[in-house]
């Protein structure tokens, strides 16, 4: 049996305390604009100038905006499975900092289970595991998944 | 704007699109040399080459411009290349523009080609997590994934159906059919389409544009050059958009993996405001246009476009669709050279080909695909990184 090693397969851009997951965003102290992924050098709003950002924990969860799923293989640099398993993909809508977060769906639910406006959560989940010099690797990501 | 910003189209050719498996430039020179022989115009006395790139096909070493100006033979243009994505085409076709306006040149060549690899577009090699294209991939989102939300999203929004999106295939292939340049010269009935492959949700195979080699391009000129040759009544560029998106910019485009954050600006949409500025320029509105040709990288997107063109209200082109008003012969026609449904993309060709569609179209020149009394045509293509575009073509 060989070791598992679970790393993020982005470092940094996701978290999980008591209350879950969640996405770890910037947000500009200028004009409050919220960033994902995290932006600490410059404010892209065109009407601020500002240099100065706080990270952000965004919301952990929104409406579903509109969604779809992967039924080939993308290429590399995505690590799949073999066989390719395919999966749902999610555009989650953030009320508080309105904007639109991409994700993947959590593994096992299909385009059939959702429906545009509906309330998604993000969880952390496996989105690919390797072979390394010293035994498996999982990567995690963040995911969304139909909230209860 | 005036006539005194128009410049004219002179000559407009092609290299039909397909997968030949030859380098860009063999069909560059093709495409270059159809639109000399079009304009009557002798290549020795073109002053600038305007060439449009591409990095995502790349061919490291060959910078557009200059690669066609030597293929043609060096005779000492001016040269220029332009990178914007699918929107290098219509960057190059501005920079001709500024030339000849500010009199630097009369004469131009713009022209586009590429050779694309087989099946996903997909970005360059290395762990890059600073790059969003790296990023997006690396989570399993494809170009299709994009279209297939903003396709889902209308379903959801406006009530359209997969069978309204197939409609928009049929109508393409069936303008299509007859086009010398076009890859896909095969008409489509619905069960064809409901049959193909589901690739994204809802989009099918057959829903989605493939990628092509092919060529376009263009000899401009000043209208002052046009009136000397005789060719005062060549059709004219009225205007050329390339605007940036507006912060914030509230629809998720490709390569991010999330929109602009709209809690400190109002929320805007990159593609409607493509088209807008095109009018502005032009002094003309969606009242006056004849056809349309856009960037149909999906079926669906095609009604995107029409609403953001403002050829009919939000939410009712698929009603339009349906009327018939986008097929050759109705309203307005939308794609009637087929589109990228009969094409597959060309990435710094397409935008160009949209052009040589409207020229022929202006001519009268369509064959059985011509828009009766067409006299102002109006592209719309949107790419990678906040490029898009559109041009106005009129006569």
């Amino acid at each position: 049996m060989s070791n598992m090693v679970e790393r993020p397969v982005l470092e940094g851009w996701f978290g999980k305390d008591d209350a879950g997951a969640y996405l770890i965003g910037s947000r500009c102290t200028g004009c409050g604009t919220f960033y994902f992924p995290r932006q600490s050098r410059y404010c892209r709003n065109p009407a601020c100038d500002s240099d100065r950002f706080e990270d952000a924990p965004l919301s952990r969860s929104g409406r579903l905006w509109s969604y779809t799923d992967a039924a080939y293989q993308p290429p590399p640099p995505y690590v799949a499975a073999d066989p390719f398993v395919p999966f749902a993909i999610a555009a989650v809508e953030l009320e508080h900092e309105k904007m639109i977060v991409l994700g993947q769906v959590v593994a096992g639910v299909g385009v059939d289970a959702l429906e545009v406006g509906m309330p998604m959560e993000l969880v952390i989940e496996t989105l690919s595991e390797s072979q390394g010099a010293n035994g498996s690797e999982r990567h995690l990501t963040w995911k969304w998944k139909p909230a209860r | 704007m005036s006539t005194q910003s128009e410049i004219a189209i002179l000559g407009v050719g092609m290299h039909p699109w397909g997968k030949w498996g030859r380098n860009f430039v063999d069909y560059g020179v093709v495409a270059a040399r159809a639109a000399l022989k079009d304009a009557g115009v002798d290549w020795r006395k073109v002053q600038f080459v305007s060439g449009a790139a591409t990095i995502r096909c790349g061919y490291p070493g060959q910078v557009a411009g200059a690669t066609f100006a030597q293929a043609l033979g060096w005779q000492g243009a001016q040269v220029n290349t332009s990178y914007a994505a699918c929107a290098s085409g219509s960057q190059a076709l501005a920079a001709a523009r500024s030339k000849i306006l500010s009199g630097e040149c009369e004469l131009a060549l713009v022209i586009g080609a590429d050779t694309t690899p087989k099946g996903f577009l997909a970005p360059a090699k290395g762990d890059r997590p600073d790059d969003p294209d790296w990023v997006r991939f690396r989570l399993g989102i494809t170009n299709p994934s994009y279209f297939a939300l903003y396709a889902r999203r209308r379903m959801a929004l406006y009530g359209d159906t997969q069978a309204d999106f197939a409609q928009v295939k049929i109508k393409n292939a069936q303008h299509g059919l007859e086009n010398p340049n076009a890859r896909y010269r095969k008409a489509f009935n619905a069960d064809e389409v409901a049959a193909s492959p589901m690739v994204a949700n809802p989009l099918r195979l057959m829903d989605i544009c493939a990628t092509s080699d092919g060529a376009a391009a263009l000899i401009v000129a000043s209208v002052d050059y046009a009136r000397r040759i005789g060719r005062g009544d060549a059709p004219r560029v009225a205007a050329i958009s390339t605007v940036t998106p507006t912060f914030a910019s509230s629809v998720i485009e490709m390569p991010d993996i999330a929109t602009d954050s709209a809690v400190a600006a109002e929320a805007h949409s990159f593609r409607a405001a493509l088209p807008m500025k095109a009018y502005e320029e032009a002094g003309i509105g969606p009242e006056d246009v004849s056809l349309a040709e856009v960037y149909d990288l999906s079926t669906a997107l095609e009604l995107d476009w029409i609403e953001d063109l403002r050829l009919c209200a939000r939410g009712e082109a698929a009603l339009m669709l349906r009327s018939g008003a986008t097929r050759v012969g109705g309203r307005i026609p939308v794609n009637a050279s087929g589109g990228l449904a009969c094409f597959g993309e060309a990435v710094p060709a397409q935008a160009l080909a949209q052009v040589c569609e409207l020229t022929w179209q202006l001519r009268g020149q369509a064959g059985a695909r011509q828009v009766p009394g067409a006299k102002v045509g109006i592209t719309a293509n949107q790419g990678l990184f906040g490029h898009g575009s559109s041009v106005i073509v009129k006569r």
